[in-house]
């Protein structure tokens, strides 16, 4: 028994690099100053796929929504052995909300057709709401596993997953088709193959021809080398709106509910601290302390 | 943390992007229309090219970032033998599941077997940065060679069996010479291959010893087909899948490259296959697969050499003493200085070397497949035999050395705490010891050039490269490096001359000079279009020219007091 995947990534801003000059006066990012990057947790969840398919066969189908830079994420995943990737982007789905984002990719989704199971990273570092993989698993009608450590068996139309939480594990039986979402203790993300590095080092949508034309300048011409590209499977497939059965008005900044109010700085610092005994009676003082402080309780 | 051990390393994507293989991937990819067959051949040269880069930057992520963070580890717990099993370290075995998920293994094999047809060249920068993150592990990836070999020798069905399983990372080589009573004396090998001439079939008995990676699945094993022989000629090689007759008897404790286990191999009546004909084990195959591991253990040592280097720079960087970092001291500056030319010169000279053995191997494939059109092809063809022969035990020599020197000092700048074993420089440090013996001791490999050096085989390219033109600030040097190599040329031809112990007692004294000439001139020319290596020159020559001229006095001196006295002296 063969199984398709689906898998949902987002090209975000590498976080974990954020300096003083990336935060602008406004209190929002400079994303241009951050570099690029296919989201953690994403690909835990393409590798999860790709055990799938390791183990029983089938197809990774990979999809992102974004601006057309995201094409890189795509071909990162061609590297690691997708079968198809698609980026969908579109001026219309600029602006996007946990609530637009999962309607359009549950479209695009739709498009795609019969699959087995839908994997989504557990959230994203930039915007760490862990909404869309939920949202997205509501509007697809299908149930969701959220958390998902690792697939424990998967036959017969079902999949059981262990999920991982603070403090312990739980094991669920889901029926097909089904949406995971997967955390970053799952596995460990492949490398990329040298060889299909080699293979998809072309791969590209026609915004970045330019700059293949630059390198490779034997293909002479934009039609040359769309030409080629087509031949050999490596025109990364873009869809925009047109290509989707969508309502415009559930799209983008329009379709989104949520509007940011205002954005805090909040600087962490402890000034004082205190020791604490470790006997019951210093415990017992702490606990004390904090139901008057109405911390706990 | 570094995130990747090729993109952060300035030198080795110089010398990659100076580096001309356009006759060799010409021939290798047979003017390059394989493209449609075969996904990953190239389109064109510069194609070819950008791939070599692109899979240089793939390997050196993994090494950054999934083999360096845990090399501690496999040293610490080390190759494992239980119940005639050998076992790697978990560590290992990451190491090794990444670079197959990376389609890194096989590489080097031709797109027909699934490799990516790699030239030796990139193959040495691959062993290299394999080596710069966990030196044990190179042993396990750099047996590619034997892959290799069987491509070069084999006959078609072998390959055909054999090479796709290497192509997809299925199984490991090991190159099976050494014996308990033949070490660098190969031709006194006693393994028995018997002939059962009703069958037809070969099969060996014998036991061999310090075999690395013994427990491969295919091994190329030395062993003496003709009865009542003695010699090398008595020798062929065989291949064989490891079966229940071949016992592991124990895997040796070892002062380093804990991860790479190190064998004592028994065979006992073991089917085998004869590789090419029958007495050319020594001299023909085994010397290639020989010369070919011995450019991999020079970039085996270059690697180590690196690490160490950095070890040392962020510890002189960090560690402040009399109010300052201790590398702004003179005395530890001159150390850093010293490691960092010599560091660049094997660099140099291993990709001189990569060039002139890949260009002797196509020029070899053009011959065998009767293809070339170029009529200086046989002129062409002894030329880079000359030089492959002259350089590879040149570099096995120089890297090896120069990587043991630089693990000294990596040690030395820590002071007391780089004895201690926390500090990656004492792994490295003895990581590096076993470079100048195995494959070859420093001993032989100057035995190997002293011919060709006496015989004036580097002087072409030495006239090539003195004759080039330098820029004013740097001619200075170029006088005085042409005065040194007059030197080395008048040792040699007075070395020449002397009876053979004695040459041999001060042939060491002229391999120095050939080294510091060979990378003095590399470094110069380099020099003339990056004002960064023309200082890079002068460091190095500043320290290695007064070397030069104190060995060429010793050559022309030739004392002979020091090698009669032996009896005397040692004995006493």
């Amino acid at each position: 028994m063969s199984y398709n995947s689906i898998v949902l990534v987002k090209q975000v801003p590498d976080t974990r690099a954020v300096t003083g000059e990336v935060m602008t006066a406004e209190g929002t990012m400079n994303r241009a100053a951050l570099p690029a990057i296919f989201n953690p947790e994403d690909l835990n969840a393409l590798e999860m796929a790709l055990q799938v398919r390791d183990q029983h066969g089938g197809t990774v189908t990979v999809l992102s929504m974004g601006p057309l830079q995201a094409a890189e994420v795509l071909r990162e995943s061609l590297y690691r052995g997708a079968d198809r990737v698609i980026l969908l982007s579109d001026r219309k789905f600029a602006g996007a909300d946990t609530q637009a984002t999962s309607y359009s990719l549950a479209k695009a989704i739709q498009k795609i057709g019969a699959f087995d199971m839908v994997f989504c990273g557990r959230q994203a570092i930039d915007g760490d709401t862990a909404q869309v993989g939920p949202q997205t698993a509501e509007k697809l009608g299908v149930p969701q596993i959220t958390y998902a450590e690792s697939i424990v068996s998967l036959a017969d139309g079902e999949v059981v997953v262990q999920r991982a939480f603070d403090l312990g594990t739980e094991l669920v039986k889901c029926k097909l088709p089904c949406l995971l979402t997967v955390t970053g203790s799952a596995n460990q993300p492949r490398p990329p193959s040298a060889r299909k590095r080699i293979e998809y080092k072309l791969a590209a949508i026609p915004t970045e021809y330019p700059k293949l034309l630059e390198k490779h300048t034997e293909f002479g011409s934009a039609e040359a080398l769309d030409q080629y590209l087509a031949e050999h499977h490596l025109k990364i497939e873009q869809w925009t709106t047109a290509n989707l059965d969508v309502d415009e008005s559930q799209l983008g900044l329009a379709g989104s509910p949520t509007q940011v109010y205002k954005v805090n700085y909040v600087v962490l610092e402890s000034t004082e601290s205190k020791d604490i005994a470790p006997t019951p009676e210093g415990i017992r003082a702490l606990i004390e302390e904090l139901i008057k402080e109405y911390i706990v309780g | 943390m570094p995130e990747n051990f090729f993109l952060d390393n300035p030198d080795l994507q110089y010398r990659f992007t100076q580096v001309d293989l356009r006759e060799v991937v010409d021939i290798k990819e047979k003017g390059s229309p394989r493209h449609e067959t075969y996904p990953t051949a190239p389109r064109n040269y510069d194609d070819a090219k950008d791939n070599y880069r692109l899979i240089l930057e793939v390997l050196g992520g993994i090494a950054a970032t999934v083999i360096a963070p845990r090399a501690a580890e496999a040293d610490e717990e080390g190759a494992q033998f239980h119940d005639g099993q050998v076992s790697y370290a978990a560590a290992t075995q990451a190491a090794l599941q990444a670079l197959k998920q990376a389609e890194l293994m096989g590489v080097m094999l031709p797109s027909e077997y699934g490799g990516l047809n790699l030239p030796e060249t990139v193959y040495a920068a691959m062993v290299e940065i394999i080596s710069r993150a966990e030196a044990g592990l190179m042993t396990i990836f750099g047996l590619q060679e034997i892959a290799a070999t069987i491509n070069e020798f084999g006959d078609e069905a072998m390959k055909a069996r054999i090479l796709p399983r290497f192509g997809r990372g299925e199984v490991a080589g090991a190159m099976v010479l050494t014996e308990p009573d033949a070490g660098s004396d190969l031709g006194s090998i006693q393994t028995r291959a018997v002939l059962d001439e009703a069958t037809g079939k070969w099969h060996l008995t014998g036991v061999k010893r310090f075999i690395t990676n013994g427990a491969a699945d295919i091994q190329l094993v030395l062993a003496r087909s003709e009865e009542g022989s003695s010699d090398a000629r008595g020798l062929s090689l065989f291949l064989i899948e490891k079966d229940e007759t071949v016992r592991i008897r124990r895997i040796e404790n070892k002062m380093g490259l804990h991860a790479s286990p190190t064998c004592e191999i028994q065979y006992n009546h073991t089917p085998a296959e004869l590789i090419g004909k029958r007495r050319f084990g020594l001299l023909r195959y085994t010397w290639s697969l020989m010369n070919g591991a011995r450019l991999a253990v020079s970039a085996q040592a270059i690697g180590i050499a690196e690490a160490a280097y950095r070890e040392a720079y962020n510890y002189a960087s960090e560690r402040c003493q009399f109010g300052k970092p201790i590398r702004e001291l003179p005395a530890v500056a001159r150390m850093l200085l010293s490691m960092r030319g010599e560091i660049e010169a094997a660099r140099a000279l291993i990709y001189e070397t990569g060039k002139w053995v890949d260009r002797l191997k196509a020029y070899e494939q053009a011959a065998a497949e009767g293809t070339a059109t170029d009529p200086d092809l046989r002129q062409k063809q002894k030329q880079a035999a000359t030089l492959a022969e002259m350089l590879t035990p040149l570099v096995k020599y120089y890297a090896t050395e120069m990587g043991n020197r630089v693990c000294y000092k990596a040690m030395q700048v820590h002071g007391g705490v780089g004895y201690m074993r926390e500090f990656n420089v004492e792994r490295h440090f003895r990581d590096i010891r076993v470079t100048n013996i195995y494959e070859g001791t420093s001993q032989l490999q100057i035995v190997a050039a002293l011919g060709k050096l006496m015989g004036r085989a580097l002087d072409p390219l030495l006239d090539e490269w003195a004759a080039l033109d330098y820029a004013a600030e740097i001619e200075p040097l170029r006088v005085r490096l042409l005065e040194g190599t007059n030197l080395f040329r008048q040792a040699g031809d007075s070395l020449k001359t002397r009876e053979r112990d004695l040459i041999d007692y001060y042939a060491a004294d002229l391999m120095d000079m050939a080294t510091v000439v060979v990378n003095g001139w590399l470094l110069l020319q380099d020099g003339r279009t990056d004002p960064r290596k023309a200082e890079l020159a002068h460091v190095y020559l500043a320290e290695h020219l007064p070397r030069l001229q104190a060995a060429g006095q010793a050559i022309l001196a030739a004392d002979a007091a020091p090698l009669q006295a032996r009896q005397t002296i040692l004995a006493a």
